[in-house]
């Protein structure tokens, strides 16, 4: 018999569940600003979780996605990336969907029930939250291919959940981008639950990373309650996509806090004992437990991150209430570039209708 | 002008519309060195190169998947499926992304596709090789069905699907890819997307059809012509955005109106042609709307299959029925 190939995956962590340094910690970690603009975001991002779910529970958002718990990945990913990046995320993405520019008001909007949340004023070429699981890892694949062809030295990055690893569409996406050798980065959120379905349930695979193998990829597993090596990782997978070295997937280890959605019991499938427990790897505790120890951050400082986030996220709220639902007719617009005569139609009868009733 | 079959019209088309768009590219299973299995692509990557025309994996979904991602970035991808029996594993990538991506963005992304499919039975094939399943992509808002059924009609109806800003999907009839030939004015789109399309003229009965079925829709028509039967025929050729207009007026000149196409009946085209026939037409129509289709039965493997597929006689004997109704 003849060895052919063998396959390792490594796992990173930079800082513990206490904030303290597992190994020595990259320049990043020194970098006091860089730092607390990581927690920042991350504390705006749990922000806007809460008060997406008191305006769901309120009957004023529809049903919502909580990112509670994997803040560090969202983070870590979206300030890696520069502006000419494409992020396709799925839809616990919102830390990174922030840091990309797109405005809380646009998210609240979005998840309120209005196509106007997806057309983002600022990354005009990121994908909108794509919601049929794991489909948009072709589009990452054909994104990236579109940057190759071009010259461009952009990247792709993707991000989906470990459910999203037993689609077709994960695989083929991913076969595809390796062997095009695009510049795509793709990120495995592995918060442990798939709904009810543990990650056990998932996969006989040891890991989710070596699936990227099946497909001639790198991959490695971090710590996705560690903001630093996220960020670390994705940094250096972005260096080497965008300098044409290929696709990377990253599978980013975390816990799911919140129930799956804000329709959805955790309790009927999980011990809310075990979810206790994880939230002593709290990505926020954590990096405000490093800020602490080694970087002197102070009370005020705390409550001042704490405030401005509140007040931020408050304003974007009430800009989402006060902005009316767009005007019927809107259900036709952008169907097709030019509007049907079947089409034209069918809006005629609507706005008649519309009119009749007053 | 060339004298082309309906393939090479496909061919010609789609190098026209890289030539004149470098955004043009063309991808898919086989579509490279080999010209694709029909021989659709051929001398594409000779003449374009590496860079405008892609091998795929074995792999449907991301086939058109990352034609999506290719489309958003502001290419214009035609994809290939090899036969439509295999289109369906890109139904989640047409319906869920490609169809939606402008409106769920409100006009920030789109998805200017061509996906392209030999479909139709009449080719002794063994199965899966010979689905008309068109009705399945007609039913989703956002896409645009088109369905040539000559050379011509091909050729311009490709270059305006791939001009077109909005995801098509383009069903080529595979039984007459190479039975006709055509003169074909290269160059010119002079087939636009969104009208049907009145082949022959008359005032006694109007013959709806698409596809190959077109060619003995055309036959039925002429043998009516010797009784002094006057058929007009109409080839549908886009499906979705459906040009009833067209159809209407000539079933108010006809009263008469006989649908045939080769996919199955119930829930097949015909039956939104005929319900809108009922919707806006009821008091033109002297005689009941006939449809001749496939059966409801998954279209026979080749010992069978012409059975299955609408033939002259069967046409000519709804066509006669709908003419003797009083």
């Amino acid at each position: 018999m003849t060895r052919v190939a063998t396959f390792e995956v490594h796992y990173t962590r930079l800082i513990d569940r206490d904030g303290r340094p597992t190994q020595p910690l990259p320049p990043l970690a020194e970098d006091r600003d860089a730092m607390v603009e990581m927690y920042r975001a991350m504390v705006l991002t749990r922000t806007f979780d809460t008060r997406a779910i008191a305006l769901q529970r309120t009957g004023r958002l529809g049903t919502y996605a909580s990112s509670l718990g994997q803040e560090a990945i969202a983070v870590g990913v979206g300030v890696a990336m520069t502006p000419a990046d494409v992020l396709l995320p799925y839809a616990r993405d919102h830390g990174a969907q922030l840091l990309r520019g797109v405005t809380l008001t646009e998210l609240f909007l979005f998840w309120g029930g209005d196509e106007r949340g997806s057309n983002f004023a600022t990354p005009r070429q990121d994908f909108p939250v794509t919601v049929p699981i794991a489909t948009h890892l072709p589009h990452a694949a054909g994104a990236a291919m579109a940057f190759k062809l071009r010259g461009e030295r952009r990247a792709a990055v993707c991000l989906c959940g470990d459910g999203a690893t037993s689609k077709g569409d994960f695989y083929e996406g991913l076969n595809l981008a390796g062997v095009w050798q695009v510049p795509a980065v793709f990120v495995v959120c592995n918060n442990a639950w798939a709904i009810s379905m543990p990650r056990a349930a998932q996969t006989a695979a040891e890991t989710l990373a070596q699936k990227a193998f099946a497909a001639g990829m790198s991959c490695e597993q971090v710590d996705g309650n560690d903001v630093v090596a996220v960020r670390i990782a994705m940094e250096a997978a972005l260096t080497r996509a965008r300098a044409g070295e290929g696709p990377h997937l990253i599978e980013a280890i975390t816990y799911r806090l919140a129930d799956h959605t804000t329709a959805d019991d955790a309790s009927r499938y999980r011990d809310d004992e075990v979810v206790g427990a994880h939230w002593e790897d709290d990505p926020i505790k954590r990096i405000k437990a490093y800020l602490v120890d080694q970087m002197d951050w102070s009370k005020e400082e705390e409550e001042a991150v704490i405030a401005a986030c509140s007040v931020e996220v408050e304003a974007a709220a009430e800009a989402y209430l006060a902005i009316p639902p767009q005007p019927v007719e809107a259900i036709f617009d952008f169907m097709y570039e030019t509007l049907p005569t079947d089409l034209a139609a069918q809006r005629d009868a609507l706005l008649k209708e519309v009119t009749r009733r007053g | 002008m060339a004298e082309l079959t309906l393939v090479q019209a496909v061919n010609a088309a789609l190098a026209q519309a890289m030539e004149e768009d470098e955004r043009v590219l063309v991808l898919g299973e086989d579509v490279g060195v080999d010209g694709g299995v029909f021989r659709a692509t051929d001398g594409l990557l000779d003449r374009f190169g590496p860079t405008r025309v892609f091998d795929t994996p074995l792999a449907e979904t991301v086939v058109a998947g990352a034609a999506i991602g290719l489309a958003a970035q502001g290419f214009r991808p035609v994809a290939e499926i090899q036969f439509m029996g295999f289109m369906y594993s890109t139904l989640d990538q047409m319906i869920s992304h490609a169809a939606r991506l402008r409106w769920r963005t409100r006009g920030r992304l789109t998805c200017p596709m061509v996906l392209r499919a030999p479909y139709g039975g009449g080719i002794r094939a063994i199965e899966h090789h010979s689905e008309s399943t068109e009705a399945l992509f007609a039913q989703i808002p956002g896409l645009r069905v088109v369905i040539p059924s000559a050379p011509n009609r091909a050729y311009g109806l490709l270059l305006n699907a791939i001009r077109c800003p909005d995801p098509v999907v383009f069903l080529e009839p595979k039984r007459i890819y190479r039975t006709i030939r055509e003169e074909v004015a290269l160059g010119t789109a002079v087939a636009p997307l969104d009208s049907c399309f009145v082949l022959n003229e008359g005032r006694d009965l109007t013959l709806v059809s698409w596809g190959a079925s077109v060619i003995e829709t055309m036959a039925v028509a002429e043998t009516l012509s010797r009784d002094g039967i006057g058929a007009e025929v109409i080839d549908v050729g886009t499906l979705r955005p459906l040009d009833s207009a067209t159809i209407l007026r000539s079933v108010e000149k006809t009263g008469r109106c006989v649908i045939v196409h080769e996919a199955a009946r119930t829930g097949g085209f015909g039956g939104e042609i005929a319900a809108r026939l009922a919707d806006e037409g009821l008091l033109f129509l002297q005689a009941p709307v006939k449809r001749v289709t496939g059966y409801d039965t998954v279209i026979p493997l080749p010992r069978l299959e012409h059975h299955y597929l609408p033939s002259t006689d069967r046409i000519l004997t709804a066509a006669r029925e709908v003419l003797a109704f009083e």
